[in-house]
């Protein structure tokens, strides 16, 4: 038990070496939980911000003045004027995503009363924004009319209201949701290409074979690939969230980095060992590099990062399950935005444990027999 | 022929680093002439064939070759037609998947040989070497010699003048060996003007060379023909004469190897194979081998190449499993997962299998501690096998910059580190210097005579052989004969073990093969003039061989076209921003009429999911915390009765503002379904329906008139693709090269940068189209989706896009060093602006500061603009065609910076 334990550590210990002796992949890592956290985060509004609208005023009037008006950063840039015929050239182009027509009469309509119509054009290619920007753009027209008409500040007839407030992040700033969400992907990408293209290159090398004459078990031989393409994503991820994440971004992070941690550890045990069993199926890099595109952009983008996994039709929800990113996913949300402690999160942890060992099982026979078929 | 050299270096220096390999090195290549260099590892020989045949880039000094200056690229473009270098390796520069013929036809392509010369060559070619039976074979299945007389013959395909040879023999059989010496003296009778230059490890195949280059530590030591260089030294034989040249130090204690008699103590059985049978499918690698080796024996095991040793070998040490039959070692039957087994034994593979991304010394370090030594005495046994077999100097260096011979050196002193009761190695000394070589039996002897060790060696040095106990000659998985090497040779009536082990061999393949006919070389064809910068032909060479590469990885060819439609479904149906089932717990204090008909509104809303209501406000962020429900509706205690007497009560919501997608869209709808409860309540209460907005706002959805993400994300799954499956195939394409070694025909022969990366880009080019129309049936069928607009658009901006696209990851492939960085470069560069900066998740004119500046220097933005303005928009080539232009210039980049980054020469 203590050999085998000392011959996972010192295995693990030449797998950091490999690591560390290809420059180009230690500045790829490096930027991919820097520049690419931040970039994203920073760059991408998933909220309405920054909308690009144009305005078709052909009723010139005061109203349509006051509305060309009312579209204010940061939910807004400043609206273009166009002409009519300009709106089709500018939605096509994907240049901007709404364009309001306010038409002839529309002030004449509006004073005696006839309930004129605005009509908006909405690019629905563009889906985040669409919705949502719709609604905006709805209420501040409204707004501005209701101002318009009475003088004054708006007052709501209705006899009671709704308020909503956002728990974890007031304001709904995207770039909290995203900068945790780029961290969580981006280990699920370093996870299933490094641990697999380790085992194949030593297949490719002869240097398995090697392994396998010595007294070090297969077993001990993947475990020390876990672990150690394991440890430096762990670091990699923490650092990260803490450096990019929480210093540079300024995203409060009110939850345990150290319960994170951990989750990220179980996480990557069924991670990388999905990398391995990926790498026990193809038998080149080649074929390895085109295995691993379809697994990690499913881990990707259809983890509840991006969709939620309620949103999915139910058939790829039960499937998703499957999947240890999902859990994760709701791990890391729960941990890191919520504050959520072990009491709530452990059954993502006893999930993602399950699926890591079901995967490190499939991995260890397939290996063990391919291993077996060695030449 | 002429008088004039074919080759002369003066004040020659390169370096790795900072390790020398050649210092000041001035000599003269006679033409028309058969030179040999020879010399222990590491002293520069290989470096010096390298910078002759144009391979690798001359850093200090001035060498002339074939009459010009080898370091200016017009004169290496006029001569490279004219050289050909077979590199150090078995079959290093041929194609493993390809056949014998194809190999050959691929060669001839790159030398611009039309179709029918080609046909004559090939033939010819074949027959003069034997090969002739086996044209269809892939070159990964041929044995070691035939591997050899392959790559001979791909590089005689061209008639060179120059034939450069790096160690063309080592680990081939003496049958092989005497053959393809035999196949290059003909060639030369044929053609007196072509000169050889060659570098070998057996000095009796040194003896009939005509002019010999003694090298060692960067310098030559002598050079003349062998008989000037014997009687230079005062040696009778070459090896003799080879190791006086050596300087006092490195001769150290040097003498010749006597095998002692082995004390008789019993004869107890070490190891033991019964009938002993491996077949792979139908074919029988090992057929019923018997044999028993007793503990402390020497035993040899020679035989062919590819007749079933290493198989055996691999059967003996328990990584392979035998077809039928028994294996024991030391009485114990062979069990693969016996631990305690492995420990006492040692094996050496024949190819080079230890970490090259360690040191040596750290290669050393790590066996000693998965062997379990002490920790004290891990140090102390490393520096002595660090000095014993000749490392020290080397033991900072990793074991890819080291000469073949050192890293056989360290191979053998990992297999003996853990002092193994047996040994088994397979080959342990080809392409090792004889001073190591001898060094090594000595230590193999004292380990078999004084501490009992049996050992268990192939080898193909007939003088290695006869230090043998007693040996085995293997052929066709068959043992022919086995006893004491003197015996043998008695038994035959030959004076030498190699006499004895051709005869038996030729006895066995009397009828394989006839005595082959000289190739007809064609002296009298016309030298094709200088090339033009950019020749179609070459390209096409290696685009058909890429290509040919490809098509018979079924696997790589299924991965590349099913991948991409099977996330197509996935992302087109998974990733969807359509509001629905959004989960929702209650907390109602109130259990009023109204509050009821207010929570009857969002529970019967197709949008939202009703989930066990709330116990209490101090649960509510205990579920939002676990991520039970995106919201929490509390509806406050006495919310009917102040309603009702209009005192304005409040409805509480809390979102989850972890999705802040799904939180934004969540307020919005329960805002509305709010509204929709009080008109419905006033019209209710009092029949009147409150005052509806002074003006009305009617929302166009355009291009995707539902609203829903099945129209919307397709295309943009299209884009994903398109960028990144091409560009994961062509990023391993040329780093794979660089990593299994046959880049240097790239290098080697005349062939542009814009040759080689347009021939690697092609059939990736027309991958990519396949799939494009595969998805394309997809997005029809599947979603619907039909092409709005210009389909000449789309197929214009695809095939631009995935040229754009293989042209990146020829930029990936060029710049990284191995497969891995390729892939995780591939994946990481290309999936954060592809899926983030597009357009396809979140429009491009909401984008800022750098994230914009990213996605509009990437193809991706372009190419979605033109998939979504065909698929949704309904856009022709006069609204997208700047987008095309883009994708055009995006080409042209990817392309001049792989050209940049593209080394046509080795350091």
């Amino acid at each position: 038990m203590l050999r085998a334990l000392h011959n996972i550590f010192r295995l693990g210990i030449k797998e950091l070496f490999s690591l560390a002796r290809d420059p180009v992949l230690v500045v790829l890592i490096l930027y991919t939980f820097t520049v690419a956290v931040a970039v994203v985060s920073k760059g991408v509004q998933t909220e309405v911000r920054n909308a690009a609208i144009a305005i078709v005023d052909e009723d010139r009037s005061s109203v349509s003045a006051r509305l060309r008006g009312a579209f204010l950063p940061p939910y807004f840039q400043p609206p273009q004027l166009i002409g009519y015929e300009e709106m089709d050239r500018l939605l096509d182009s994907g240049r901007v995503s709404f364009v309001l027509v306010i038409p002839e009469g529309f002030e004449r309509d509006l004073l005696t009363d006839r309930a004129p119509v605005l009509q908006l054009n909405v690019d629905a290619t563009a889906m985040t924004l669409a919705g949502n920007g719709t609604a905006y753009v709805q209420r501040i027209v409204q707004e501005e009319i209701a101002r318009f008409l009475s003088r004054a500040e708006a007052t709501t007839d209705y006899p009671a209201s709704i308020v909503p407030r956002a728990r974890f992040n007031p304001n709904l700033h995207s770039v909290w949701f995203l900068a945790v969400n780029q961290v969580i992907n981006n280990v699920s990408i370093l996870a299933v290409v490094l641990s697999g293209a380790a085992v194949i290159r030593e297949r490719e090398h002869g240097t398995i074979e090697h392994l396998l004459v010595m007294p070090v078990t297969s077993l001990e031989i993947m475990l020390s690939k876990v672990w150690a393409n394991g440890l430096v994503i762990v670091f990699a991820a923490v650092a990260s969230l803490f450096a990019v994440v929480q210093g540079a971004l300024g995203v409060p992070v009110p939850g345990s980095l150290a319960v994170f941690a951990l989750g990220a550890a179980v996480y990557l045990f069924a991670a990388t060992s999905l990398g391995i069993m990926l790498s026990t199926i193809a038998t080149t890099m080649p074929q390895f590099g085109l295995l691993a595109i379809p697994v990690f952009m499913i881990l990707f983008l259809l983890s509840g990062g991006i969709t939620p996994l309620e949103a999915m039709p139910d058939g790829l929800r039960l499937a998703m399950q499957a999947s240890p990113a999902s859990h994760f996913t709701a791990f890391s949300q729960a941990v890191l935005y919520r504050g959520a402690g072990l009491s709530l999160v452990w059954p993502q942890l006893l999930a993602m444990a399950g699926i890591g060992a079901a995967f490190f099982a499939f991995a260890l026979m397939r290996f063990r027999a391919t291993m077996a078929a060695v030449r | 022929m002429a008088a004039e050299p074919v080759a002369e270096a003066a004040g020659l220096s390169h370096r790795y680093g900072a390790k020398a390999a050649l210092s000041d090195v001035s000599l003269t290549l006679p033409a028309g002439r058969m030179v040999g260099l020879i010399g222990p590892d590491g002293v520069g020989k290989s470096t010096l064939l390298g910078l002759l045949a144009g391979v690798r880039r001359l850093q200090a000094g001035r060498l002339q070759v074939l009459g010009g200056d080898i370091a200016e690229a017009a004169h290496r473009r006029a001569v490279l037609p004219r050289i050909a270098y077979m590199p150090q390796g078995l079959g290093r520069n041929l194609y493993p998947t390809l056949s014998v013929r194809e190999n050959l036809d691929f060669f001839g392509r790159l030398f611009g040989q039309g179709p029918d010369e080609r046909a004559w060559r090939i033939d010819e070619l074949l027959a003069g070497t034997g090969l002739s039976p086996f044209p269809d074979r892939p070159a990964g299945q041929l044995s070691g010699g035939m591997k050899q007389k392959l790559a001979l013959c791909c590089a005689l395909i061209h008639d060179p003048d120059l034939l450069v040879l790096d160690e063309p023999t080592t680990g081939v059989d003496p049958l092989s060996r005497r053959q393809f010496w035999d196949l290059i003296a003909r060639i030369r009778a044929r053609r007196p003007g072509m000169s050889v230059a060659t570098a070998t490890a057996y000095m009796s195949e040194a003896e009939g060379f005509e002019h010999l280059i003694a090298m060692d530590a960067g310098r030559v030591l002598a050079s003349g023909g062998p008989a000037d260089i014997k009687s230079q030294t005062g040696a009778d034989t070459l090896e003799a004469a080879f190791i006086a040249l050596l300087p006092e130090d490195r001769r150290d204690g040097h003498q010749g190897v006597v095998l002692p008699p082995r004390p008789s103590d019993g004869h107890v059985p070490a190891i033991e194979a019964e009938g002993l049978t491996k077949r792979f499918g139908d074919f029988t690698a090992v057929d019923h081998v018997d044999f028993r080796i007793e503990k402390g024996e020497i035993f040899g095991f020679l035989g062919s190449n590819g007749c079933g040793k290493t198989t055996t070998m691999k059967m003996l040490t328990g990584l392979l499993h035998p077809s039928e039959g028994r294996a024991r070692l030391f009485g114990k039957p062979v069990k693969s997962g016996d631990l305690s087994i492995r420990r006492r034994v040692g094996y050496m593979s024949q190819s080079f299998s230890l970490y090259s991304e360690l040191t040596v010394r750290q290669n050393l370090m790590l066996h000693a501690q998965l062997f379990q030594l002490a920790t004290a005495e891990r140090a102390p046994r490393v520096a002595e096998l660090l000095d014993r077999f000749d490392l020290v100097g080397v033991a900072h260096q990793r074991a890819p910059n080291l000469p073949l011979g050192v890293r056989q050196r360290l191979q053998l002193a990992v297999a003996v580190l853990h002092r193994p009761e047996m040994l088994i190695l397979d080959e342990p000394t080809s392409g090792v210097d004889p001073v190591a070589r001898d060094r090594f039996w000595e230590l193999l002897i004292e380990l078999s005579r004084r501490d009992g060790v049996t050992i268990f060696i192939s080898t193909h040095f007939m003088n290695e052989a006869e230090r043998c106990d007693r040996i085995s000659l293997m052929h066709a998985g068959r043992v022919l004969a086995m006893g004491p090497p003197g015996r043998l040779c008695e038994e035959i009536g030959v004076p030498s073990l190699e006499e004895a082990f051709i005869a038996h061999l030729e006895k066995e393949a009397e009828d394989a093969a006839p005595e082959p006919d000289v190739p007809r070389t064609a002296a009298d064809t016309a030298r094709r003039p200088a090339r033009a910068v950019f020749s179609p032909s070459r390209a096409w060479a290696f685009a058909r061989r890429e290509a040919t590469e490809l098509m018979r990885d079924r696997i790589r060819l299924a991965f590349a076209l099913i991948g991409p439609m099977v996330l197509m479904l996935a992302m087109g149906y998974g990733i969807s921003f359509d509001v629905e089932n959004l989960r929702y717990g209650v907390l109602d204090q109130d259990q009023s009429r109204e509050s009821r008909g207010f929570l009857r509104q969002l529970s019967s809303s197709r949008y939202f999911d009703e989930q066990a209501p709330i116990a209490s406000l101090s649960a509510v962020d205990t579920r939002l915390k676990r991520g039970d429900m995106t919201m929490a509706v509390i509806v406050p205690p006495g919310f009917g009765r102040d309603l009702l007497a209009a005192r304005g009560p409040e409805v509480a919501i809390w979102l989850d503002g972890a999705n802040t997608v799904r939180a934004e869209t969540a307020r919005r709808y329960a805002e509305a379904a709010f509204q929709d409860f009080l008109i419905e309540l006033s019209q209710d209460e009092t029949g009147i329906t409150p005052r509806p907005s002074a003006a009305e706002i009617a929302p166009r959805f355009r291009y995707n008139q539902a609203f829903v993400s099945a129209q919307a994300i397709p295309p943009g799954v299209l884009m994903l693709m398109l960028m990144m499956i091409p560009t994961m195939m062509t990023a391993l394409s040329i780093v794979r090269e660089k990593e299994i070694g046959s880049i240097t025909n790239f290098s080697a022969a005349p062939v542009g940068k814009m040759e080689f990366l347009t021939g690697k880009q092609l059939p990736y080019v027309a991958v990519a189209m396949v799939s494009f129309a595969l998805l394309l049936a997809m997005l029809g069928a599947v979603f619907g989706l039909g092409i709005k607009g210009d389909p000449l658009a789309l197929v214009a901006g695809v095939a631009l896009y995935v040229t754009a696209a293989t042209g990146f990851g020829l930029v990936i492939s060029s710049f990284v060093r191995s497969q891995i960085a390729a892939i995780f470069g591939s994946a990481i560069i290309v999936v954060i602006p592809a899926v983030n900066f597009s357009g396809m998740l979140y429009p491009v004119a909401t984008m800022q500061g750098p994230a914009a500046i990213v996605g509009h220097a990437f193809p991706t933005l372009y190419f979605q603009r033109i998939s979504t303005g065909v698929f949704n928009k309904g856009l022709g080539l006069g609204d997208l065609w700047t987008n095309h232009l883009v994708l055009f210039g995006f080409c042209a980049v990817f392309w001049a910076l792989a050209a940049v980054l593209l080394r046509k020469q080795e350091a």
